[in-house]
């Protein structure tokens, strides 16, 4: 802010609230001293007006509040770069809550940071605390149960996108992921017999004949490049498993058809600066024991 | 030999009728949503009816087509009246009444549809802002005219604020709605990020201010002391919070923006005058209020003037409420939770509601030619529906939204929170319901009155009343 603009900030305010204290002093001293005189004017027959002294009581609260708007700015600042005795803004008040949380809280989690993945998968303790920050976080999109919906995983089962190893499920929480599945890798007549192959693969009976999965497979080699040959994925990329059954974004062969057309995006985001590693840990320790019974 | 001059009554006759059909289906769409909260299914999988396209459909029919359809009513009742002077403008007076029936009406194809500039009480796309601004000038030009030509020296107290509101809303509005079209449906807002923030709820909080609040007090400083058969208690009272209340208001905006990436400076100034609007604010409660002293007892046999009466006690609530919740401490515990939606329909149900029924109870058998409403009995039931209706809504809220602050900031030993926000979503279930019976009672009074409405007016050719030449 300019030198200028917070000083035309600063007089404005001022003169407004001054102009507020000049306004009730002068119409509380007045010209009318007696209570229930009446203006004389009188509209539309029979409206007319008193002229009865401002209450008491109304005046000083108005007042009142005023000398608080004074206090108010001396203290807190307000009035342009002008700043208040107490030095206080959000930005302070939030980085001392947070200095704060973190000295009182950052040991509890530092101790689970500490521990083993899958030792932690099993820590009640850590499981508590884990669930937590899972409920607030991540439930939104992965449902409170943690059995996903359309679009987003589910973490309660054995198929993991990006592969099963602790480091591979805290790495998606820790820097997000970004799933694509192209549009129109295959077209016309193809797409119907891709659909029916990829059924087959889970061990599903389209009704296509021989044939037509024999070209469907033949066809198939656009997806092999990430799904594989043998249609198991790669948690490298991300890449589903077509064979184990489990659907992202449905099973139907419409659905399938509508991801082979139309291609999907999924977004995991990253969750490192706003839980921090140790949190991240902890959380992880959580999800995978959901799965590791 | 001219003719005696007449008030021009058709068209405050226009927008009384629409009040009242407005009003119904505003609070209807308002119902429907809050069953939605309570069963989402009831949105039946269409995107035009979900509560992202209705909600905006409630707020704009209850505010500009309701709210405003009773406000064109008695301002050009009103200054008629107390300026002694039939209505200046010509075609352009038909013109504000078919022109705001279009707009209510493109408002309520195109906000279903999606179309939205997402500008919170301004979602209307720029087409439909031209012609708000067309309409809105219209009427400045027939309000302002009719003033000019009074035969009474002094501007009665109601037109100020009149005044004040009809130059206002058109530099919000203008203001606020400046926007880069890129199709007939779809337009840019002129203003970047914090800065566009800051405009929007400029806007917002005056268009409370100034639309729901001033406007409003407009038509209590006649419509009581008309209906009391009292004068006003202060003339300076009402000098003094006229000029301090439209002063201060257009400062408050910023305290919808609190902890935000508003500057502090502007948040501090926001949250400061906000306070500073609490005595200015009851400058119009007390001043209502106190012309009734002397005169209590009719408030035991009219029941229209109990809804003026009770319309100024919630106002004075909400405009203590309203400077509390900006204190930054308050508000980091009620903002972005129901304890706002409460604190804002007891403002719209409370004040504008009721006054707006009172207003039409009082006006229309005048309208008509009649002593008095088809019924009084129909008028006390709907006055006792009402209030039930509003207190069984904003206490509710109240309950819900400290409940939701307080459970939002909750946390365990560990620090993480106890409370996911599905928990506090399903706690507030038993005030959902609540406040849903509350809105039907509410809009079931609204019935009443249509019913009372009909049959004081059906069949009655109203004569035109002469504007008296004595002054």
């Amino acid at each position: 802010m300019s030198d200028g603009l917070s000083w035309y900030i600063a007089i404005v305010t001022t003169i407004n609230i001054l102009a507020m204290v000049w306004l009730i002093w002068w119409s509380a001293k007045g010209t009318y001293e007696q209570s229930g005189d009446d203006t004389g004017h009188v509209w539309d027959e029979d409206l007319k007006e008193n002229n009865n002294p401002l209450p008491r009581w109304w005046l000083w609260l108005f007042y009142g509040t005023i000398i608080f708007a004074f206090i108010y700015f001396a203290l807190y600042g307000g009035l342009g770069k002008i700043q208040g005795a107490l030095g206080w803004s959000q930005e302070k008040q939030w980085e001392e809550e947070v200095a704060e949380a973190k000295e009182k809280y950052g040991p509890i989690f530092a101790h689970y940071a500490s521990m083993d993945l899958e030792a932690l998968a099993q820590d009640p303790g850590g499981r508590e605390i884990g669930q937590r920050l899972y409920l607030n976080n991540c439930a939104v999109c992965h449902g409170s149960d943690a059995r996903g919906a359309r679009g987003f995983p589910n973490l309660a089962d054995d198929a993991w996108l990006y592969g099963s190893e602790p480091q591979n499920v805290k790495t998606s929480i820790l820097n997000g992921r970004q799933g694509m599945m192209p549009a129109g890798l295959v077209t016309g007549e193809g797409v119907d017999q891709v659909v029916a192959y990829v059924l087959s693969l889970s061990g599903r009976d389209s009704g296509a004949s021989e044939k037509e999965l024999a070209r469907g497979k033949a066809k198939y080699a656009a997806c092999a490049g990430c799904h594989g040959a043998e249609g198991k994925g790669n948690t490298a990329l991300g890449a589903p498993d077509l064979t184990d059954g489990v659907w992202l974004y449905g099973g139907s062969p419409g659905a399938i058809r509508k991801s082979i057309v139309e291609g999907r995006n999924g977004v995991m985001p990253a969750f490192q600066d706003t839980l921090g590693e140790d949190k991240v840990h902890v959380v992880t320790g959580y999800i995978l024991g959901l799965s590791r019974k | 030999m001219d003719a005696q001059p007449t008030y021009n009554d058709t068209v405050v006759r226009q927008f009384t009728i629409m009040t009242v059909v407005w009003g119904i289906v505003g609070m209807l769409v308002g119902v429907i949503i809050a069953a939605q909260m309570i069963w989402p299914a009831l949105n039946f999988e269409t995107a035009w009816l979900t509560f992202g396209r209705l909600r905006p459909l409630h707020t704009n029919a209850v505010i500009f087509a309701f709210g405003g359809s009773v406000l064109f009513a008695a301002s050009y009742y009103i200054v008629q009246r107390t300026c002694q002077a039939p209505l200046f403008g010509g075609p352009l007076i038909a013109f504000t009444f078919w022109g705001w029936q279009l707009v209510i009406v493109l408002a309520a194809i195109t906000l279903p549809l999606g179309l939205t500039s997402s500008k919170e009480y301004a979602e209307l796309e720029w087409p439909i802002d031209i012609l708000i601004t067309l309409v809105w000038v219209s009427y400045a030009i027939v309000f302002f005219g009719t003033i000019v030509k009074r035969r009474q020296k002094h501007i009665y107290v109601a037109n100020w604020f009149f005044g004040a509101y009809i130059i206002t809303i058109a530099v919000l509005h203008i203001g606020n709605s400046a926007a880069l079209p890129v199709s007939m449906t779809k337009s840019y807002s002129a203003y970047p990020g914090a800065i566009d923030a800051m405009v929007q709820w400029w806007y917002g909080h005056n268009a409370v201010g100034f639309f729901l609040t001033a406007a409003f007090l407009g038509i209590m400083y006649y419509v009581i002391p008309k209906q009391a058969g009292r004068p006003v208690f202060s003339y300076r009272l009402s000098v003094v919070h006229f000029w301090a209340l439209v002063s201060i208001y257009m400062w408050a905006g910023p305290h919808h923006l609190l902890y935000t990436s508003l500057p502090n400076w502007t948040q501090s100034i926001g949250m400061v005058f906000s306070l500073i609007l609490l005595a200015p604010s009851w400058g119009g409660m007390i001043n209502g209020i106190m012309t009734l002293s002397g005169a209590w007892h009719k408030l035991r046999t009219d029941p229209v003037l109990r809804f003026l009466i009770v319309s100024l006690s919630f106002y004075g609530m909400s405009t203590f409420e309203g400077p509390m919740m900006s204190v930054k401490t308050v508000n980091a515990l009620s903002h972005y939770t129901d304890w706002t939606i409460g604190h804002v329909h007891s403002g719209a149900l409370g004040w504008v509601g009721l006054i707006t029924i009172g207003t039409v109870y009082a006006l229309l058998p005048r309208l008509f030619g009649k002593p008095q409403m088809y019924s009084n009995k129909l008028v006390e039931v709907h006055f006792w529906m009402a209030t039930i209706g509003v207190v069984l809504y904003i206490a509710s809220m109240w309950i819900a939204g400290i409940m939701q602050g307080l459970m939002w900031r909750a946390v365990n030993d560990d620090g993480t929170l106890t409370y996911s926000f599905v928990q506090s979503l399903e706690a507030m279930y038993p005030f959902y319901t609540v406040r849903l019976l509350g809105g039907v009672l509410y809009l079931s009074g609204m019935f009443v009155m249509a019913y009372n409405v009909w049959k004081t007016v059906a069949g009655v050719k109203p004569s035109p009343v002469p504007v008296p030449q004595a002054a």
